[in-house]
């Protein structure tokens, strides 16, 4: 008998009880002001939030970025914002490595948290969200939820299925519980909240 | 009213100042007090020590004592959670058992759910610390844990900051455990020592004169530690506290 | 090279506490750190008006899966399939073990990158992979720390929260080439950022573990603040992802309850810097995940311990217990400490970890924090009667508490050893009390004992049926 059969009859003569389905109907959290609530959560997971009034003052903002950052490679995947490195050519995740600046769309941010929702569409080679040394964030003002439990009513998994919430830069406290900002991902992570 | 004062075995034998404030208490309230001689223990140390055949005939001899009161009032949350929530194992279908269960009350608990006391008459015009003992805490809902997120309540505290002239100081771990919990003071004695030392060393800071709290185990044990150690902070369990400041 | 499950230390927990705790300063140093991340969870969690119901909600999640989990997972394995990954099963840690080294010998690889996965503590895998040739390289930064100690992890958030950072600076002076006195975290930090950056790029396979897999989409979660699981799979082009058969959820939005409570409660963080979700291969690769069993089917059976499954290894347990605190995490013997790791342990091996039920004072704060209200400290409990009806408690204790049990039967009996007792203690010289007999009095002074016990005062200042006089 192979492991796999093993394990199922194993469990189902475990016979643990049926349990009702969760009721999830008390749970959930809306604020009366999410984008307030967005800048402060953004601020607590060490990302910054930028508010720009359309999509034609990306450009100059992520420019205007790559300069304070210091950075001289600069890829985009949002449409407005011309970078230098054509990311959608490169099929070699490694040449990523010393790319400045990414620049992601998301399709959504998190009021309770902080967090951006960049499915995988968006991004190709799919590293770039995370072998990039910063990270910069595009979001619509008008496509910020409440909480997790809308963003998960928000999201599906077409095409290659991977998707991710980032929530600020990467970060450690693992020497002493010192709370360090840029681990192995991005040193910093700047969302513009468009509109 | 009339109650069945349950006294816990070392309580009964070592700090027996406890009970006689829970008497004195209870008695100023117009509660009539009996204290049913055959009673001993309630079989806790058995019990927590995985020993169930050892526990469950003092558990038998408790409902037969016990059984058929109007109430019993214990000056002790861990006895009383012993009683309420730890006796099913042995006691669970016997005649009188629910009865038992839904009429123990520890002593804090009583006043205030059953009497419905909100204030206690008297000054007792102390800095003093409220150790939170957990079974009391946790077990029986005395307070609300620092840990929960309800809104937080506490019958023991409450009672307390109502009488005349107390100053309840605010602790940097308002309920951490003291390290007694029943064999583990021995069978972990380094950490159960250090969990007491720090405990105290807390109160000390906060200011503390009088370290008080419902379970006289733990004060046994952080007393025991504040002796070995010179430091000069006095232990009173709640009912001798309300007692000595009943006018 | 890395470690497997921790040896239980020979005189179990007690013995591996009273070393930890001879070290007071670091000691208190070590509770203090544990407690502040304690701290940050309750201030997090004072932020989220349905905390409370969050935690009612994972329960009820949990127990749901527990009681159609050979369904949920068909139905994720199905899910996952027709997304292009392979899955598949290991009813041991030794079948765990065999089943990704083949995957990787299969196709030659000799370097891996791993991210977190007590799982994978738990089997062995590292040094079984090393032995035949593989280079295992953990990535999250507290695991390489450890890792290049030669130790296991001491907690399962914060593996080097037992490490001072004068310590670590020492230890990356040594192997990876920092100034020597450097002890500076950020700096340290941006050393292992550049260390483990070329392992990454070097990596030909990654594996990771998985916080939570979605039965309804057949994907795999994987949540880290670093950014470690991302770098390796987003480069090597072959992920392996391992987990137990307890991390699955049924849906989608049941994630939702679960990831607002995660980390949370393992850091006081709203949520952690990256939260992925993996259906199917990289473009151009592939995703293979383990489901494993090793003992957890058997878990699932115990009526009195299946809850225990519903642990989502946060490690919010482990910083509000104050022996946790206060013995470390080596003092358990286990892949996981604390109060969970505890109760798992003498679950899976009750005469192995004897000890391990008895390191802790029942008070009760781990089930408060705990996000799927395990009941763990009741677990705790019940296993000490297993151990109890096992025979495995040591005999003077038992012959002790048999023999007050028997005293406290007759209430003559009882009275009289009060007597002796309350004597004992007034009358009896100091050397002999605090003999070495005497473990209670080696930090502790005894309770004075009165002349009278309440029962004696009770009846000579009362009447029969009359009220004090006195």
């Amino acid at each position: 008998m192979d492991s796999r059969r093993r394990i199922l009859d194993a469990l189902r003569t475990a016979s643990a009880p049926g349990a009702p389905a969760p009721d999830l109907s008390r749970v959930g959290v809306r604020w009366e002001d999410p984008v307030a609530r967005l800048a402060e959560a953004v601020a607590a997971v060490a990302g910054k939030l930028v508010r720009v009034p359309d999509r034609s003052a990306l450009p100059a903002a992520v420019a205007a970025l790559a300069t304070e950052l210091r950075v001289a490679r600069v890829g985009s995947a949002v449409a407005e914002v011309p970078g230098n490195v054509d990311l959608a050519s490169i099929s070699d995740p490694h040449l990523l490595e010393g790319l400045g600046l990414a620049v992601l769309p998301g399709a959504f941010a998190v009021a309770e948290n902080g967090a951006v929702w960049v499915p995988c569409d968006a991004i190709r080679p799919r590293g770039a969200f995370v072998v990039a040394e910063h990270l910069a964030l595009v979001v619509a003002a008008r496509d910020v939820v409440h909480d997790m439990h809308e963003a998960y009513r928000r999201i599906s998994f077409p095409g290659a299925g991977f998707g991710t919430f980032i929530a600020g830069p990467s970060k450690t406290a693992d020497i002493e519980q010192a709370l360090v900002i840029g681990a192995h991902g991005a040193r910093s992570c700047t969302l513009y909240l468009v509109g | 009213m009339r109650v069945a004062l349950f006294v816990p075995c070392y309580v009964d034998q070592l700090w027996p100042g406890a009970a006689l404030g829970a008497v004195k208490v209870l008695e100023a309230h117009g509660v009539e007090v009996v204290f049913p001689e055959e009673q001993t223990c309630c079989g806790q140390p058995m019990a927590n020590a995985g020993l169930a055949a050892a526990a469950e005939p003092l558990a038998r001899r408790f409902l037969e004592v016990f059984g058929g009161f109007e109430a019993v009032v214990c000056p002790s949350g861990s006895c009383t959670s012993m009683v309420r929530n730890h006796y099913d194992p042995f006691l669970a279908g016997a005649p009188g058992f629910d009865a038992l269960k839904a009429h123990t009350y520890e002593l804090c608990e009583f006043l205030v759910d059953v009497l419905g006391v909100r204030e206690v008459r008297g000054s007792f015009p102390h800095k003093v610390a409220l150790h939170q003992s957990c079974h009391g805490l946790r077990e029986l809902g005395l307070g609300v844990a620092s840990e929960s997120m309800r809104p937080r309540t506490n019958k023991v505290d409450g009672l307390l900051r109502s009488l005349a002239g107390i100053e309840l100081v605010p602790l940097a771990r308002a309920d951490e455990c003291c390290g007694f919990g029943g064999t583990f003071a021995v069978v972990e004695e380094a950490v159960s020592a250090l969990m007491g030392k720090d405990r105290i060393a807390d109160h000390e800071k906060a200011g503390a004169e009088i370290v008080t709290g419902t379970d006289v185990s733990c004060l046994m044990h952080l007393q025991g530690i504040a002796k070995r150690d010179g430091r000069p902070l006095r232990f009173m369990h709640v009912a001798e506290v309300l007692a000595e400041a009943l006018p | 090279m890395s470690h497997g499950s921790a040896p239980a230390p020979a005189g179990g927990h007690p013995e591996a506490a009273a070393r930890f705790v001879a070290n007071e300063a670091r000691t208190h140093w070590h509770d203090q750190a544990l407690w502040f991340v304690r701290e940050k969870r309750d201030k997090a969690a004072s932020l989220v008006p349905d905390w409370e119901e969050l935690r009612i909600a994972a329960a009820a999640i949990r127990a749901y899966q527990r009681g159609r989990l050979p369904e949920l997972l068909e139905e994720f394995e199905r899910n996952a399939v027709a997304r292009g990954a392979k899955v598949h099963w290991a009813a041991d840690a030794a079948e765990h073990n065999e089943i990704v080294h083949r995957i990787l010998d299969e196709r030659g690889v000799r370097r891996l990158v791993k991210s977190k996965s007590m799982l994978t503590e738990e089997c062995g895998l590292n040094p079984y992979l090393e032995a035949r040739g593989i280079e295992v390289v953990d990535t999250d930064l507290g695991e390489r720390i450890v890792q290049l100690r030669q130790e296991p992890p001491s907690h399962i958030i914060f593996p080097a929260i037992h490490l001072k950072r004068e310590e670590i600076g020492v230890l990356f002076h040594d192997k990876l080439g920092t100034p020597q006195g450097l002890s500076d975290p950020t700096k340290l930090t941006e050393a292992a950022r550049g260390h483990l950056r070329e392992r990454f790029m070097r990596a030909q396979a990654g594996l990771t573990g998985v916080n939570f897999a979605v039965a309804e989409t057949g994907g795999v979660v994987v949540c880290t603040n670093e950014g470690n699981a991302d770098m390796g799979t987003s480069l090597p082009p072959l992920h392996i992802a391992c987990m137990g058969v307890e991390k699955l959820l049924p849906r989608l939005e049941h994630l939702a309850v679960m990831v607002r409570l995660l980390a949370r409660s393992a850091t006081g963080q709203p949520i952690t810097s990256y939260t992925s979700h993996f259906h199917g291969p990289i473009e151009g690769g592939e995703l293979h995940i383990v489901i494993v069993d090793n003992g957890r089917s058997r878990l699932l059976a115990d009526t009195a311990l299946r809850g225990l499954l519903a642990c989502i290894r946060c490690g919010a347990c482990m910083n509000t217990c104050p022996v946790y605190r206060r013995s470390g995490g080596y003092s358990y013997g286990w892949v996981v400490p604390g109060p969970i790791g505890s109760a798992l342990a003498a679950a899976r091996d009750p005469a192995s970890h004897a000890t391990l039920p008895f390191a802790s004072s029942l008070c009760g704060s781990c089930d408060g924090v705990c996000p799927v209200r395990i009941p763990i400290h009741d677990a705790l409990l019940k296993e000490r009667r297993t151990l109890a009806a096992r025979g495995l408690i040591p005999p003077g204790k038992r012959f002790a508490l048999a023999f007050l049990a028997l005293v406290l039967r007759y209430r003559a009996v009882y009275e009289a050893g009060g007597r002796i007792l309350r004597f004992a203690l007034r009358h009896l010289p100091r050397f002999v009390l605090y003999g070495p007999w005497n473990v209670w009095g080696r930090r502790r002074e005894l309770p004075p004992a009165p002349k009278e016990s309440f029962r004696d005062t009770w009846r000579r200042t009362r009447a029969a049926g009359g009220r004090s006089r006195g």
